[in-house]
């Protein structure tokens, strides 16, 4: 129990990504299956944002030591726990993960657009976007091969 | 490498940057393609990068055979903080092979493309092309496990767009490539959380950096499931089965140059992530083995002989060849699953290889294409009276794949049976001499209707490709015919690249 409480976002992660490879696998609808990897893939967003949290830790947006905003974000922690992993009197979180993240998001819009336009283009050359129709025309297409076009 | 030594084919400030010229040249490139006013100047864009590339390929390298070892950090910024293209022998025998086959795939483009693809797209289609290469370039020369994750992405968004291009001549190329799209980015998924398990355990994206932290380490199992997704994920781009659903479809119904350039290096750039991460980043040990000899081998071994079957009984030739490239990274991947020195110079040089001689068939295949429309074996019945010239370069193609003497399919097959007789895995033997024979009966089913049939329907109205057609499709069959009898310059780069990796020649 205790492990579900402090991890509870890792569980998150785990739920969010196993709802999105169902939906993929689950729906012959060509969009829905788009929605579902959308949401595989931005369980990995939180999976990496879950990595880089320091627990007290603040935005890693430069602050100067002594400074009252400094003071005010170091006030309810542990002075010695400051000192440890604190950067001036403060502590940040990992900025890394944030920035990696930042590029996956851009990555995975860039999939999915290309995924939808195929999505489109399907829908014009076989005037559906259901998984099951299209393979019924395409098993006609494939019976057709070798026919004089 | 050893050739490559006294070679300084660019000016010596030019040779220092090279290692990023190689991928910036084609994004540039990609770019230019794009603007371009019409399809011949995108031609022309296509060449002079693709030409490019390869000769900053072989600068580097040229590099890499004098130093072992290239760093380069990007911008200045120092590694393990900044990101840091790495190149060693395996990267850069990689790059050349990619950039060779690049500038033939370019080269093709110039009249293959107008019997696939829609005069308007052509700017496009070599944009996206361009983009492909820039890709993998990248993906074989980074350091940084991230940065991997972005080249994979760049070069597979291109291949999704490249693969749909296909529908102007068979509408299922729409569905293959939608497809493909859906299991490649949940490949690309897998691999990022893979490094986020691996980032969580030691602090480091930089490769050689996470191998060192992994090394004092240990196993533990946040480094186990880093290594497992890595590789699921990478599994899926490299066709590794049974994560090669994607495959057939794609190739199948993409145009013949994408068809071309997919097969020679889309899955050979995974399968070179996967031998790096496996052999390179991860500590040596007990997991590690086990996950060799007890995942990869089998599953390598279910690929050779499932979809040589498969092959068999598959109507298409473009499909025949597909199933036949899966179980083609099967038996690539068999020779890296004996991790012993022979085994992986016998994959990587199968890998080089296979990269050849499926270029060559599927050029063949296109180069026929472009006067009929044919599909099935049936369709291809006495095409070699109409198109001796093609036909002759399928069948060098082909011989190489069944594995006939004096080409480098039968050397490939060779070394990898000679290196699990040295391992004493008898089963590993008995698999690839399976595979080997499934292997020759496809390929004479194929040759049969080919050259010994009287002209079919559609066959009859076959004529001969243009030179600009001819002339790669020539280089790749030719090479597969020269690395034949005299291997020389494949097996310094096979075997300079197995001692990067580990650290002993074979």
């Amino acid at each position: 129990m205790n492990v579900a409480v402090t991890h509870f976002n890792y569980l998150a992660v785990v739920v969010l990504m196993m709802i999105g490879l169902y939906v993929l696998f689950s729906t012959g609808n060509l969009i829905k299956r788009m929605i579902g990897l959308a949401l595989f893939q931005t369980s990995t967003a939180l999976f990496y944002i879950s990595l880089g949290k320091v627990s007290g830790g603040t935005a890693a947006i430069k602050i100067y030591p002594d400074s009252p905003e400094a003071r005010a974000l170091a006030a309810p922690l542990d002075p010695t726990y400051v000192q440890q992993f604190g950067v001036g009197g403060v502590v940040y979180s990992n900025p890394l993960p944030h920035v990696l993240i930042l590029t996956a998001i851009v990555v995975g819009v860039a999939t999915l657009s290309v995924g939808l336009s195929i999505a489109v283009r399907i829908r014009e050359a076989y005037g559906t976007v259901e998984a099951g129709e299209i393979e019924a025309v395409a098993r006609l297409d494939t019976a057709d091969a070798g026919r004089d076009p | 490498m050893i050739l490559f030594e006294a070679l300084y084919v660019a000016p010596p400030a030019l040779t220092a940057q090279a290692p990023i010229l190689v991928i910036a040249g084609p994004l540039i490139g990609a770019c230019a393609a794009a603007l371009s006013p019409g399809g011949r100047t995108a031609w022309m864009v296509s060449m002079l990068t693709a030409a490019f590339a390869l000769w900053m390929a072989v600068a580097v390298a040229g590099e890499v055979a004098r130093e072992d070892v290239i760093d380069y950090a990007l911008g200045g910024f120092a590694p393990p903080m900044g990101i840091a293209l790495r190149i060693d022998a395996l990267g850069a025998t990689m790059a050349l092979l990619v950039a060779s086959i690049g500038v033939m795939g370019a080269l093709y483009s110039g009249h293959a493309l107008e019997s696939e693809v829609k005069a308007e797209k052509h700017t496009l289609f070599q944009s996206g092309y361009l983009l492909c290469l820039a890709g993998f370039l990248g993906l074989v020369f980074t350091g940084d496990a991230f940065n991997a994750f972005v080249f994979l992405e760049v070069s597979s968004i291109g291949t999704y767009a490249l693969v749909a291009v296909g529908e102007a001549r068979d509408r299922r190329a729409l569905p293959a490539a939608f497809n493909y799209l859906i299991f490649g980015t949940v490949g690309a998924t897998l691999y990022v959380l893979g490094v986020g398990f691996l980032y969580a355990a030691t602090g480091t994206l930089n490769m050689v950096d996470m191998a060192m932290r992994l090394a004092t380490l240990g196993d533990n199992s946040a480094v186990q499931a880093g290594l497992a997704f890595v590789v699921a994920g990478l599994g899926v781009k490299a066709a590794m089965f049974p994560l090669h659903g994607w495959l057939p479809g794609a190739y199948a119904g993409a145009p013949s140059l994408v068809s071309v350039f997919l097969a020679a290096t889309a899955t050979k750039a995974a399968i070179y992530l996967i031998i790096r991460f496996v052999f390179d980043v991860f500590p040596e040990g007990e997991f590690g083995e086990i996950f060799l000899s007890w995942i990869l081998a089998p599953l390598a071994a279910a690929a050779v002989i499932i979809c040589s079957v498969q092959a068999v009984f598959e109507k298409e030739v473009r499909r025949i060849l597909a199933f036949s490239s899966v179980a083609q990274v099967g038996f690539i991947l068999l020779g890296v699953s004996l991790a012993t020195p022979a085994g992986l110079s016998a994959g990587v040089f199968y890998l080089v290889a296979h990269a050849l001689m499926k270029g060559a068939l599927f050029m063949a295949v296109g180069a026929f294409a472009i006067s009929v429309r044919a599909r099935t074996v049936e369709d291809f019945s006495g095409i070699a009276r109409e198109a001796p010239w093609s036909a002759a370069a399928f069948g060098v193609g082909a011989a190489s794949l069944g594995g006939v003497p004096l080409t480098m399919g039968f050397l490939a097959k060779w070394s990898l049976v000679s290196a699990a007789l040295e391992t004493g895995e008898i089963w590993i033997v008995a698999v690839l001499a399976i595979g080997s024979l499934l292997t020759l009966i496809y390929v004479g089913r194929m040759l049969e209707a080919m050259f010994f049939r009287a002209p079919g329907r559609g066959a009859e109205r076959a004529r001969e490709a243009p030179v600009g057609v001819l002339a790669p499709l020539f280089v790749l069959a030719g090479l597969s015919l020269w690395f034949g009898v005299d291997a020389t310059l494949p097996v310094s780069m096979v075997n300079a690249s197995v001692s990067a990796l580990v650290g002993a020649a074979p």
